[in-house]
C-alpha cells in the first residue's frame, strides 16, 4: 500500500511516521466528525496515506499536529468537490444580523429559569451540536471547526487554506452567527425549546 | 461612540484578541455603559465554552484498529 518513505534511515522513519501519526489518531478523528460527519474515518485514512507519502516533507516533529491538520482539511475539501455541489441547507441572507442572545431573551423558552441562556445551550448532546455543523455550508464551518474546536488562531487558519486573513475574518463571523441561527432553528425543530427537554 | 450593532460585530473577535487597540477601546467604552451588550459578550463566552467543550470525541475501538491497520499495512509496505 502506497509509497515507501523516500527519505530518512528506512526502518527508523517508518517508525517515526508511525510513533508520530498513531498519536495523533484521536484528535484527527474527532475533528474529521465535525468537518465531515460519518465520512471521518475514511478522511483520516486517506489522511494517513497522503501523509505517509508526503512524510519527507515533515522536518520537525513538533509541527506534525498542524501537518496533520492541513492535509485532514485538504481531504475533506477533496471529498466535497468528490461530492459535487452541496444544496445549501441554510439561509445566508441576514445572518450577520442574527443574536442567538437578543433570540431566547425575546422568545424566553424557560421562563422559570434564571439562567436561561446556559439553560438553552445546556440541550445540546454532541449528535446535536454534530448536526447543526454539518448543516453549515463548508466555506464557513472549516474556521468555526478549526478556530473554536480545534483551538487554532484565525491566522494560523488563514495560512493553511491559504486565503486573506481579511477574508478569513469574515468567513469566521458568518460562520459563528450561522451556528447561531442554525442552533435555535435545530431547538425549535427537535423540541428543545420545552423545560425539560432533555432532563 | 459606537452603536450596539457594531459592538456585536466586534465581540468575538474583541475576546479572540484580534481587534485593534482603537477597536477594543471603543468596545470596552460601549460595554462601560451598555447591560445589553454585557449580556451579549458574557454570552459570547459561554458559546465560545460551549464549541470547545464539545470538541472531543471517543475513538471508536473499531475505528482505531482500523487505522492502526492503516498504519501496520503502511509501514509494511
Amino acid at each position: 500500500m502506497g509509497d515507501a518513505i523516500s527519505t530518512g534511515s528506512g526502518t527508523a522513519s517508518v517508525e517515526r511516521f508511525r510513533r508520530l501519526a498513531e498519536s495523533e489518531l484521536g484528535r484527527l478523528y474527532a475533528l474529521a466528525r465535525r468537518l465531515v460527519g460519518d465520512d471521518a474515518e475514511d478522511v483520516v485514512q486517506e489522511t494517513l496515506l497522503r501523509a505517509y507519502r508526503g512524510f519527507s516533507q515533515l522536518a520537525d516533529d513538533g509541527a506534525v499536529r498542524d501537518w496533520l491538520t492541513a492535509i485532514l482539511v485538504n481531504c475533506c475539501h477533496d471529498l466535497w468537490r468528490a461530492q459535487g455541489r452541496r444544496v445549501e441547507t441554510v439561509e445566508l441572507e441576514k445572518a450577520d444580523e442574527f443574536s442567538l442572545f437578543r433570540k431566547i431573551a425575546d422568545e424566553d423558552p424557560f421562563p422559570y429559569s434564571d439562567s436561561v441562556h446556559l439553560d438553552f445551550l445546556q440541550q445540546f448532546g454532541g449528535e446535536d451540536v454534530r448536526a447543526v455543523l454539518a448543516s453549515l455550508p463548508e466555506l464557513y464551518r472549516v474556521p468555526l471547526v478549526l478556530v473554536h474546536m480545534a483551538g487554532y488562531h484565525v491566522k494560523e487558519v488563514a495560512f493553511m487554506l491559504e486565503v486573506p486573513l481579511g477574508t478569513m475574518l469574515a468567513r469566521l463571523h458568518r460562520g459563528r452567527k450561522l451556528f447561531e441561527r442554525e442552533l435555535w432553528s435545530y431547538a425549535e425543530r427537535n423540541g428543545l425549546l420545552k423545560e425539560g427537554a432533555r432532563a | 461612540m459606537i452603536t450596539c450593532a457594531e459592538a456585536v460585530r466586534q465581540l468575538w473577535d474583541y475576546l479572540d484578541g484580534i481587534v485593534e487597540e482603537s477597536q477594543r477601546a471603543q468596545v470596552e467604552e460601549h460595554l462601560a455603559f451598555c447591560r445589553r451588550c454585557c449580556g451579549e459578550l458574557e454570552f459570547a463566552e459561554e458559546l465560545r465554552a460551549f464549541l470547545a467543550a464539545h470538541a472531543e470525541d471517543d475513538l471508536p475501538p473499531q475505528v482505531r484498529a482500523r487505522l492502526v491497520a492503516t498504519l501496520d499495512e503502511l509501514g509494511g509496505a
